[in-house]
């Protein structure tokens, strides 16, 4: 039985910051549900023997020296902002937090 | 909550057991960013005053930009793993926490979840009166430091009433080891100076690593201080707050002090602690709910796509170990006996968060006596009165420098005073305040020789009284000698003099 219930769904679309309707809560319940017990069959598979990984590869590593490359320059950097006062982003007040 | 409301510190104690927590993160000095190698602002060599400009594409989440892991700052990383007595991972995992706030331009901060790189240490702290306290350390693990916003408009110029914010994403992608502490009990009344220890050692240790400016007034060592409180003969533990915003070693006292009284005053009129983040506020000396704390489920971990784990290799651990500093409390011990210091004066200097000054101060060439003089003295007191870190006002080198100035005779204490209150307010190096102010004691002997004569010939009852013997009331021609001089002459010489010119 999946885990997911529409409370959840309501919860992660807050999370998300997306604006679902009821009708779109219920379906996405369904269907995400349905993509959790898909995954959750892996886990009937899984044995002791085999270790969680994230990555296909065994690979470790992939570190680079400590020195300083080439920067954006102020106008490339604003260059894609929505807005910006010149050297700064503008965005929307958020009602939030630094985490 | 007002103060008046607040339950008195020993009457709080005597109902409910403290016990706290910290989550300190330290900015590594790194040349440059944990993921980027844009320039680390937190890096003591770089001066980046403007907005966005220290920044690359991996520091916006452009598309198609991708994080590579910077090898300094994990083995950085490791050292400090290893001096807080921690075991270091053979493989951790960097792991995305996923909010939004434009903090982060990618709506995710690269970090270590479950896999962090140090893990399972006891960090030995020392109180004021030499008490050593173990603290368990739950983890030591890396991330990204986040941008800077500044919020605009609005009455209040606080984010409620804000009508946009600015970002500068300069401090985004600056390498942070956040160190946690497992729940820490036992402190009971001494639980506030225990957070200021802690945090004062934690600094002591990154700069004896030189892996951290340790700067707390630029954010360069931040203190979460997490505080519950449990009825006597509780098992189970309190509701936690966690006090954000902490940037001294003054306030995280103050900080926990605050929140035992506030908490204890709350749960003895049976009411319930919500469990939450709180801001302190420097100036009123009280912390303010901020958000409710998010369970970790709601940043939805998952192990960092776009990095591979990290394995360092156990010769590399093995070096790093080798090169460990002493331990801040061994340290102690020896810097004291070196010094020649009595444990009060020894302590003075610990207590008052200066030993790396000292220390520094010393190592530049003053006498260890001049330098804790100085720096516990005027210093401290001017540091006090402009609510800073000694540190942040003026350097090791000129501290030195000016004890130079007064053992070399240039300078008398009264005026010594004055040149490090220039070098504090800007005037440059001790040497420019010195010419600058027109600081340097008269060590011509002819003009001092004319001010003594004028004295004596102005009060010949004291020049009789010399002459008989009574050299004490030599004080009052001293005196004003020294008024003469605008008290720029050296008090030893001029006594002298007195006495010769008098016996002529």
């Amino acid at each position: 039985m999946s885990e997911i219930t529409p409370e959840r769904v309501a919860h992660l679309a807050m999370l998300a910051r997306i604006a679902l309707t009821d009708d779109e809560i219920e379906k996405l319940t369904g269907e995400l549900g349905a993509i959790v017990d898909s995954v959750a069959k892996v886990q009937e598979v899984a044995t002791p023997e085999v270790a969680a990984t994230s990555h296909p590869i065994p690979l470790t590593g992939g570190m680079r020296p400590d020195v300083p490359g080439q920067t954006l320059t102020t106008e490339q950097a604003l260059a894609g902002a929505p807005d910006h006062d010149g050297s700064r982003f503008r965005v929307t007040a958020i009602l939030g937090e630094e985490q | 909550m007002a103060k008046a409301e607040l339950m008195d510190f020993d009457k709080a104690l005597e109902l409910f057991e403290p016990v706290l927590g910290f989550e300190v993160h330290v900015e590594l000095s790194t040349q440059t960013k944990m993921f980027s190698d844009a320039p680390n602002p937190a890096f003591g060599g770089h001066e980046i005053t403007e907005p966005n400009t220290a920044i690359t594409p991996v520091c916006l989440g452009l598309p198609g930009s991708l994080p590579v892991v910077n090898e300094t700052a994990v083995r950085y990383s490791i050292s400090l793993g290893l001096a807080l007595g921690c075991q270091i991972a053979p493989t951790s995992r960097f792991a995305r926490k996923n909010y939004f706030y434009p903090d982060l331009a990618k709506n995710y901060q690269i970090s270590q979840y479950d896999e962090p790189i140090a893990f399972e240490g006891m960090l030995e702290v020392e109180l004021e009166d030499g008490t050593l306290v173990q603290v368990p350390i739950e983890r030591a693990h890396m991330e990204e430091d986040a941008g800077k916003l500044t919020h605009v408009g609005g009455s209040t110029g606080r984010i409620q009433g804000a009508e946009y914010s600015l970002v500068d994403y300069n401090r985004a992608g600056v390498p942070l080891v956040e160190i946690v502490t497992k729940p820490i009990y036992g402190a009971e009344h001494r639980a506030p100076e225990l957070a200021k220890a802690y945090v004062s050692t934690i600094r002591d240790i990154v700069r004896a690593l030189g892996i951290s400016e340790a700067r707390m007034e630029r954010g360069n060592l931040r203190c979460d201080a997490n505080v519950s409180l449990r009825p006597r003969g509780q098992a189970a533990l309190g509701t936690r707050t966690e006090t954000k915003n902490v940037n001294s070693l003054r306030s995280v006292e103050r900080a926990v002090r605050y929140e035992i009284q506030r908490q204890a005053a709350i749960l003895a009129k049976g009411g319930t602690i919500t469990q939450e983040t709180r801001h302190w506020h420097e100036d009123t000396g009280a912390t303010s709910p901020g958000r409710p704390k998010s369970d970790a489920d709601d940043y939805r971990y998952f192990p960092e796509p776009d990095l591979l784990p990290v394995a360092p290799t156990p010769q590399l651990i093995a070096e790093l170990r080798v090169a460990l500093p002493e331990a801040p409390a061994a340290r102690r011990r020896r810097l004291k006996e070196e010094w020649g210091f009595s444990d009060l004066e020894f302590r003075d200097v610990v207590n008052s968060g200066l030993l790396v000054e000292v220390t520094d101060t010393v190592a530049a060439g003053a006498s260890p006596q001049q330098a804790r003089k100085w720096w516990t003295g005027e210093i401290a007191r001017i540091a006090n009165a402009q609510n800073a870190e000694p540190a942040a006002l003026i350097s090791p080198a000129h501290v030195a420098e000016i004890v130079a100035l007064v053992e070399s005779g240039s300078l008398n204490d009264r005026l010594a005073r004055q040149v490090v209150e220039g070098v504090i307010a800007g005037e440059g190096s001790p040497a420019d305040v010195v010419s600058a102010r027109g600081l340097e004691v008269v060590s011509d002997d002819g003009a001092l020789i004319a001010a003594v004569d004028a004295a004596l010939a102005q009060q010949p009852d004291v020049l009789e009284k010399i002459r008989d013997g009574k050299v004490q009331a030599a004080g009052a021609v001293i005196g004003a000698v020294m008024k003469a001089m605008g008290g720029k002459a050296d008090a030893a010489r001029v006594r002298e003099l007195v006495l010769e010119r008098a016996a002529q």
